[in-house]
């Protein structure tokens, strides 16, 4: 019996056998190091050549860094406290620190305009950024543009109110007209609007009184990462609606649009960003009366936002083109009209794809906004340039300053594009 | 009951081409497309590729422009006259080869887009409507998905209840079942079967003969931008006058 049961295939398990963890080669570090680190001869001396670079940085920043001196009042000063020792001398970002931020002459008194106007820069953007929230929060959007405005430039309020209400009598204008024709309700919006801003203009100058609530502060007295902030935002959220614009506007039948939108596209990008900033602040003043002028601010945002909008407008081009004929064809077989289409079916696909490239954009126009400072506007790469580092006290201290102007740029461009990215992945609905 | 869908065929004329012709460029596609459907009827239109059917039916809501003749779909006069366009896009559904559903929406979405926005339903009401015919196509529990997570079978199924939404009084397709594996084209066309018994004047460019047989009306056959030949489908495939109709049927049907 048990002769024939060896060699029967018969098998009944009674006893289980219990779980045993894993050899300490199979898992945890041991593994991830022999896997990732050590896995061949030529990948162990290139894990140790590595390894020796980053302690050769480290080992020469670390302590500069750490030993760095955070609470002298001048660069000498620094250099007696460390004696011939090599160290950061932070002193110069605490010291400086409200200059970088706002300039030098933005009151120091009324800082806490500024500032509020970036906290509430992120309650706006939350309802644009994660379209989960609930939609009713864009109101505090719209509002926001004139809310700033006042806050950082002060003066009477009936400005950014005027401001307002052109653009929601405009608004109100091209609903009423839209439906029967699109170019109606468009252009009937803008003269509308024009015609709000004109009498308001009036109006404003009846209705200011001699000592606004909110202090005014002159353009010109704007600086530090604050302008930084100021540009970007501003012109990114102007430059993609007109990217979009221009874009679609390529794209049109009607050859007088479409031709205008190609030249203009053409010409911006053809031209280097620099040139149209020195056109901003010395020619355009060329243009209008003497008694009259734009401000710089504004001349600035207008050329940064067509710079911008023209590479955006050929990224979305780009978008639109990877489109299938088939979506256009889907759409106008469901009887959507233009507009409807493009809103709903057309640019959420086209946008999607582009996210990149518009973010590519929007990071190197946040950068570029440094480019003010060769027109002498002191954002924040103006400020180290301009009044610290020819001041006595700080002339010499470079890493110090530039490091840190990089780490704010880097913390920003790095959050963008962080979101982004996130973005993209919560878009993805083609399951590819 | 094919035979008894037949009868529903009524006098009203509801697409009506006038010697119609087209161009692309200097190439002549369509070239005096005589071409009458009443309200009711159930057409196949068939021929070798580059023929001009598609082109046919793409030009009665619009999608192609024609240059000479007249089409006059319900009535109303097809012209560049935006208004008309829309208001004919909007009584004529259309079914595309490659389904072209709107990928970044939801099956329910997709179908409640167009009743929303062009007839102005309120949104529940379009949401209602819209799961009714994903019943019909019977694909009401796939509504929360994203196109691309359906088969091609399901997806055309629900390209026609996107269309169908819009209560149309002309369903055109423009071969509806060309993208798809064998086994996905019997459920599109039982789709369309019970679309055809339901009494839906149909223009179909397709090359399943079978389905032409069931439910057509009439054949047409088109080549090099004319219709060659058009008939009831049994005189049509059993007794084709053209020879190049013969030589056509021979080919799809020898093998």
């Amino acid at each position: 019996m048990s002769d024939t049961h060896e060699h029967s295939v018969a098998f009944v398990r009674t006893t289980e056998i219990p779980q045993q963890t894993a050899p300490s080669s199979a898992a945890g570090p041991v593994k991830w190091m022999r896997d990732n680190l050590f896995a061949t001869w030529p990948n162990a001396l290139l894990t140790v050549a590595a390894f020796y670079v980053i302690y050769l940085v480290l080992s020469a920043t670390l302590p500069w860094i750490l030993g760095g001196l955070w609470t002298t009042s001048s660069l000498s000063e620094c250099r007696e406290v460390l004696q011939g020792r090599s160290a950061a001398c932070f002193s110069v970002l605490t010291e400086r620190w409200n200059q970088l931020l706002f300039g030098f002459k933005y009151p120091a008194e009324l800082y806490w305009r500024p500032t509020l106007a970036f906290l509430l820069m992120f309650i706006a953007l939350a309802p644009v950024l994660f379209f989960d929230l609930p939609r009713k929060l864009l109101i505090i959007t719209g509002l926001f543009p004139f809310a700033a405005y006042w806050l950082i430039w002060g003066g009477t309020v009936w400005i950014p109110v005027f401001a307002l209400v052109g653009f929601v009598a405009g608004y109100f204008v091209y609903a009423r007209f839209v439906a029967q024709n699109f170019a109606a309700g468009f252009f009937g919006g803008i003269v509308a609007a024009a015609v709000v801003w004109y009498i308001g203009g009036f109006a404003v100058a009846a209705l200011a009184p001699a000592t606004p609530f909110l202090e005014a502060v002159p353009s010109r007295d704007l600086g530090g990462f604050m302008l930084n902030m100021m540009l970007g935002l501003t012109c990114v959220s102007l430059s993609i609606p007109l990217g979009i614009a221009l874009a679609l506007g390529r794209q049109s039948s009607m050859p007088l649009i479409k031709w205008i939108c190609v030249i203009f596209i053409e010409f911006i990008r053809g031209v280097p960003l620099i040139t149209l900033l020195f056109v901003a602040s010395v020619m355009l003043s060329y243009f209008f009366p003497p008694d009259q002028t734009v401000d710089l601010f504004v001349r600035v945002v207008i050329m940064i936002t067509l710079f911008s909008a023209a590479y955006i407008a050929e990224v979305i081009r780009g978008g639109l083109a990877a489109l299938p004929k088939g979506q256009y064809e889907a759409a106008d077989s469901l009887g959507l009209d233009y507009a409807q289409s493009m809103r709903l079916i057309i640019l959420p696909q086209a946008l999607k794809i582009s996210i990149p490239g518009i973010v590519n954009i929007a990071v190197g126009l946040f950068k570029d906004t440094t480019l003010v400072s060769v027109i002498s506007m002191f954002d924040m790469v103006g400020m180290i340039r301009g009044p610290i580092l020819a001041s006595t006290d700080w002339n010499g201290v470079y890493w110090e300053l530039f490091g840190f102007a990089a780490l704010l740029f880097f913390v920003v461009c790095y959050g963008i594009s962080q979101y982004s990215q996130w973005l993209e992945r919560r878009l993805a609905t083609d399951h590819r | 009951m094919a035979e008894a869908a037949k009868l529903q065929v009524s006098d009203e004329i509801a697409i009506s081409i006038q010697k119609m012709n087209k161009w692309y460029g200097t190439f002549h596609v369509l070239r005096d497309i005589d071409l009458t459907v009443h309200r009711g009827e159930r057409i196949v239109i068939c021929g070798p590729s580059g023929s001009g059917k598609s082109t046919l039916i793409r030009c009665i809501n619009a999608l192609e422009e024609h240059q000479k003749g007249s089409i006059e779909v319900d009535g109303t006069l097809l012209s560049s006259d935006l208004k008309n366009i829309d208001k004919i896009r909007s009584e004529v559904g259309m079914c595309f080869q490659h389904f072209n559903l709107f990928p970044h929406l939801t099956i329910l979405e997709n179908c409640t887009l167009a009743p929303i926005w062009v007839r102005k339903t309120p949104k529940k009401e379009a949401e209602e409507i819209a799961m009714h015919f994903l019943e019909k196509v019977k694909i009401p529990d796939q509504a929360d998905k994203y196109p691309g997570q359906l088969s091609g079978g399901q997806q055309q199924r629900v390209a026609i209840a996107r269309s169908l939404c819009m209560r149309p009084r002309i369903m055109l397709f423009d071969e509806p079942t060309s993208a798809l594996d064998p086994e996905m084209i019997k459920e599109v066309l039982d789709t369309m079967i019970e679309l055809a018994e339901e009494g839906m004047t149909m223009l179909c460019v397709t090359h399943e003969m079978g389905f032409a047989r069931q439910v057509a009306n009439r054949v047409i056959f088109m080549d090099q931008g004319q219709i060659v030949e058009q008939n009831e489908p049994e005189a049509f495939f059993n007794n084709p006058q053209s020879p190049r109709t013969q030589l056509f049927l021979s080919q799809i049907l020898g093998h």
